[in-house]
């Protein structure tokens, strides 16, 4: 009894029971919403949201479709880390999509263009990123423009010079409105495999990408909690004032964070599209999901960057999952439906959190607990007790 | 109604996980009295009033009003048995006016339309009737603290409440509107109302109580007569000690030049105007200077000046013989410790742990940082063991304790440390015992004298009267942003200071080169600055 209440107040197992509650109760809502528009194939349907790749026939099969999900996780991670990062400061980086759309921009043409090497492509993703977020931080810092307005406005300013800019003569394929496809355009920016893709049934698309964004996850958890440059960055996001009183500068620490959070966006785009998973279209006219996608797996990951690993893992599998869907017992636009409901849902992470916190300090508010009176009686005669 | 108290407390024990908040606390408002309820910070005073409130539930005890037993669930019930509180942090829509504020809540409407007419009529035969004067359409954040303060009252008075509870009403006010209030409270008192009175300044327990209940660390202490106890009686009863009310210290032996400002101007937030005016003056190893002046005469713009968080207009300081002007507030903190004006604003990020607070200024340092920028942990845990134990912080958990769940004495006292401990030649400490008890403000106190006897140079902004005549070896007052008067705290009257204080008197003038009092008074700054050039 006791031992329950002194770990249901423990932060770590609150988020991950919280974030465990938003998806039961996602994929319950889903589920009604599938027996509404026809009982027959609910069952069916919501299984094969859950199990995604599991629901292929072969091992083959599953692995290859396995690698497809873990592909595409690695940019929602990335744009989840970025979001993520930000939140920690105090900032809400809702910018996320546009610079990951600056990456994706400035990764393909450099890729297609100026046929450079990955790598190179990579760090111009995350610089092109890092500006763009940036300038939301300069409007801040020192005009006091909130990011979120700014960081939405980029958005669309970003997605149509993107389509622009990817639509010139070097980078677009004549054909289609696909830019060229980089195993034709420059096969060495493609983020090489390195083995990996021997594991998952020889599927090309699982690179080192994967892996990096894992580390990156890292990296950003040892920078907010073990670094002197985490602790000056969190104190700004705490506290402006108090972080300028200690004489920290405080303008600069919100332009840093958000080219940061740019640059994690950024390198998350070329995480896609430098492994030839998909081409970015130019006739696009919708901001890219995978932007906003990064803010329900924040949340879902309990603000925490390990945590976002295993919430872009699950938000990207249900997503992929939903498209496995039977199309002919359900409109096309289900998959679409059922997974954004879970996503939806996984955005009340924080309200959870926050209904358990108040039910735990009214539980002991409200009346004598007779367990506990004797503990906190010695305890408080050790604290109150005259010396 | 034959029962002679309004409100009753019996035997009221309240616990939380740890502590036991409230221990079997008794405590009886009469009807038509003012009571003060007298204990330290973290005494329970808080925690009792909650539980009138009814924002806490007690476990043991009854509430009785007017002799019969009442249940308070809720604030709601308080409000419906006619109790009122004014929070120490008012409860008032910013944006809003006086009478929008006043009404909220219980507003009258006809067919979805706010009746204001009837209500600004009650509002102005009650504020004619109390002496509180408000203009209802002025808008709160136009109006000063002590205005709000009476939108507060009339907030109470409005809903009828007879049972009225200030919670540390003064810790806000200037010395002018302190005495305001206490002409309020009596007036309340004279029309019956009955009032709780939360406090640790024993001075205004005198000047207006009938009777005071002491708390202390959660337990009933006793309740006694204002009138037959003295205040040191009181303080000893607060702190279960005695308090040496009267600071303690040997004569200074002030040194070489420490800090010296010359021709200073520092720009207004609010107005166009400038909010510190060509102030000038001297601060030498081993004293301490206090810089006395009513709230909002361009203390908090030269505490920013001087510490470097605004740029100055005009001017040039000198900090150890070193220019500082354009220096940032990083530079300037290698010999400058800030005890700042607001401790949760600036002086600490409560939600950080204690052990991040008390390496705020210093978590750079070789000390707490790596050279490859990783914090060190083990240290910093270390050193903040090391601080609490030297300062007496207490807090829940040790340093893992988040700042935000200490209590005001305790933040105050985890800054000090921090201040205190780092390398410095200067300290500036701005009102540096506001809201602390009489106990913690004896500590504070010492730490100054402390420091000035360890050969720093300390200046202290003040605006209690009482820290302004017995801590510092110098009185400098300010006044609409200028130095007005430089006193010896030894030879001048509360009066005087006074005087100087309302603008009503200066003897420092920057054109007139006859100072109105003695000479030996006097060093007349402007004299002192034209031999500089």
């Amino acid at each position: 009894m006791k031992d329950k209440k002194f770990s249901l107040k423990n932060p770590a197992l609150q988020s991950i029971l919280t974030s465990l509650l938003c998806i039961v109760l996602g994929l319950l809502i889903g589920y009604i919403v599938l027996l509404m528009i026809n009982p027959a194939g609910a069952g069916t349907a919501i299984k094969t949201i859950l199990l995604n790749f599991l629901s292929r026939s072969s091992q083959a099969a599953q692995m290859k479709a396995l690698g497809n999900t873990l592909a595409k996780t690695a940019p929602l991670l990335m744009c989840a880390l970025s979001i993520c990062f930000c939140y920690k400061v105090g900032l809400f980086n809702i910018g996320a999509p546009g610079q990951y759309e600056a990456g994706a921009c400035i990764g393909l043409y450099a890729a297609l263009a100026w046929h450079l090497n990955w790598v190179i492509c990579l760090i111009l993703a995350g610089l092109a990123g890092a500006i763009v977020g940036a300038i939301s931080g300069a409007l801040k810092a020192y005009r006091n423009v909130n990011e979120v307005i700014s960081g939405i406005m980029l958005n669309w300013i970003m997605l149509y010079l993107t389509n622009m800019i990817l639509s010139g003569k070097k980078v677009k394929d004549p054909a289609s409105p696909y830019t060229i496809k980089l195993m034709s355009g420059n096969k060495g920016a493609l983020i090489p495999s390195a083995g990996l893709n021997a594991l998952f049934a020889n599927n090309k698309t699982v690179t080192l990408a994967i892996p990096l964004a894992i580390l990156f996850a890292i990296l950003i958890w040892m920078i907010l909690a073990k670094t002197k440059f985490g602790y000056e960055l969190k104190a700004t996001g705490y506290n402006k004032e108090a972080a300028k009183y200690a004489g920290m500068k405080e303008k600069q620490n919100i332009i840093i964070t958000l080219a940061i959070g740019g640059a994690l966006a950024g390198i998350g785009a070329s995480f896609l599209f430098l492994t030839g998973y998909q081409e970015w279209s130019t006739t696009q006219t919708s901001v890219p999901m995978m932007g906003f996608n990064g803010i329900a797996a924040t949340f879902l990951g309990g603000l925490h960057p390990i945590g976002t690993i295993f919430a872009s893992f699950f938000i990207q599998s249900i997503t992929d999952g939903g498209a496995l869907i039977n199309k002919s017992v359900y409109p096309s636009q289900i998959s679409d439906l059922i997974s954004s409901i879970i996503i939806y849902l996984c955005g009340f992470v924080l309200f959870f959190k926050y209904a358990l916190n108040t039910w735990i300090s009214k539980r002991d508010k409200g009346g004598p607990n007779v367990n506990d009176v004797p503990v906190t009686n010695d305890d408080a005669k050790k604290e109150g007790g005259d010396k | 109604m034959d029962a002679p108290y309004a409100i009753e407390m019996v035997n009221i024990t309240k616990r939380f996980p740890g502590i036991i908040a409230n221990d079997n606390i008794t405590l009886q408002l009469r009807r038509g009295e003012i009571h003060a309820l007298l204990g330290e910070n973290g005494a329970g005073k808080s925690t009792l009033m909650s539980v009138l409130f009814g924002l806490y539930q007690a476990e043991e005890g009854v509430i009785k009003k007017d002799g019969k037993e009442v249940k308070i669930n809720n604030p709601n019930d308080a409000n419906d048995l006619g109790i009122g509180m004014v929070h120490q942090h008012f409860k008032l829509v910013q944006c809003f006016t006086v009478l929008e504020n006043i009404i909220l809540g219980v507003e009258s409407t006809k067919g979805g339309v706010l009746q204001m007419d009837e209500a600004r009529a009650k509002v102005k035969a009650l504020s004619e009737k109390y002496g509180l004067h408000v203009d209802p359409d002025a808008k709160i954040e136009d109006i000063t603290v002590g205005m709000q303060q009476r939108t507060e009252i009339l907030k109470m008075l409005f809903r009828d409440n007879e049972i009225l509870i200030f919670d540390e009403p003064t810790a806000v006010l200037t010395p002018q509107e302190i005495e305001e209030l206490m002409e309020i409270m009596n007036n309340l008192r004279a029309e019956g109302k009955s009032i709780l009175f939360i406090t640790h300044k024993l001075n205004e327990i005198k000047a207006v109580a009938d009777r005071v209940t002491v708390l202390r660390r959660g337990k009933y202490i006793g309740t006694v007569d204002v009138a037959t106890t003295s205040k040191e009686e009181m303080s000893r009863m607060m702190v279960g000690r005695d308090v040496n009310m009267v600071v303690d210290k040997e004569p200074a032996k002030p040194g070489d030049v420490i800090l010296k400002v010359e021709n200073m101007t520092v720009a207004s937030k609010m107005h166009s105007n400038n909010a510190v005016k060509n102030v000038s003056f001297e601060v030498h190893k081993g004293e301490i200077v206090c810089i006395a002046g009513i709230d909002g005469n361009g203390q908090t713009e030269f505490v920013y000046g001087l510490t470097g968080m605004e740029p100055l207009v005009d001017g040039k300081i000198t900090l150890c013989g070193k220019d500082i002007t354009k220096d940032s507030i990083r530079q300037r903190s290698k010999l400058l410790s800030h005890i700042p004006e607001d401790r949760h604003k600036h002086g600490l990020v409560l939600d950080y742990p204690l052990e991040y607070n008390m390496v705020l200024q210093r978590y750079y340092q070789p000390e707490f940082t790596s050279g490859a920028g990783f914090l060190k942990r083990k240290e910093i845990r270390e050193y903040s063991e090391k601080l609490e134990a030297a300062y007496d912080v207490r807090s829940g958990q040790g340093p893992i304790t988040i700042a935000r769940a200490m209590s005001g004495g305790n933040q105050q006292k985890a800054i000090i440390a921090r201040e205190i401990d780092k390398d410095h030649q200067l300290l500036v400490a701005v009102q540096p015992t506001r809201g602390l008890d009489v106990g913690a403000i004896e500590g504070v106190h010492k730490n100054l004298i402390a420091e000035r006897d360890n050969g720093r140079a300390v200046l202290l902004i003040s605006l209690e009267l009482e820290e302004v005549m017995n801590v510092p070896d110098r009185i400098l007052v300010m006044y609409e942003g200028e130095i007005v008067g430089e006193l010896d705290p030894k030879k001048t009257t509360v009066e005087e200071l006074g005087l100087y204080m309302a603008g009503a008197k200066r003897n420092v003038d920057i054109d007139a080169n006859t100072p109105e009092v003695e000479e030996s008074e006097v060093i007349d700054t402007a004299a002192a600055r034209k031999e500089e050039k």
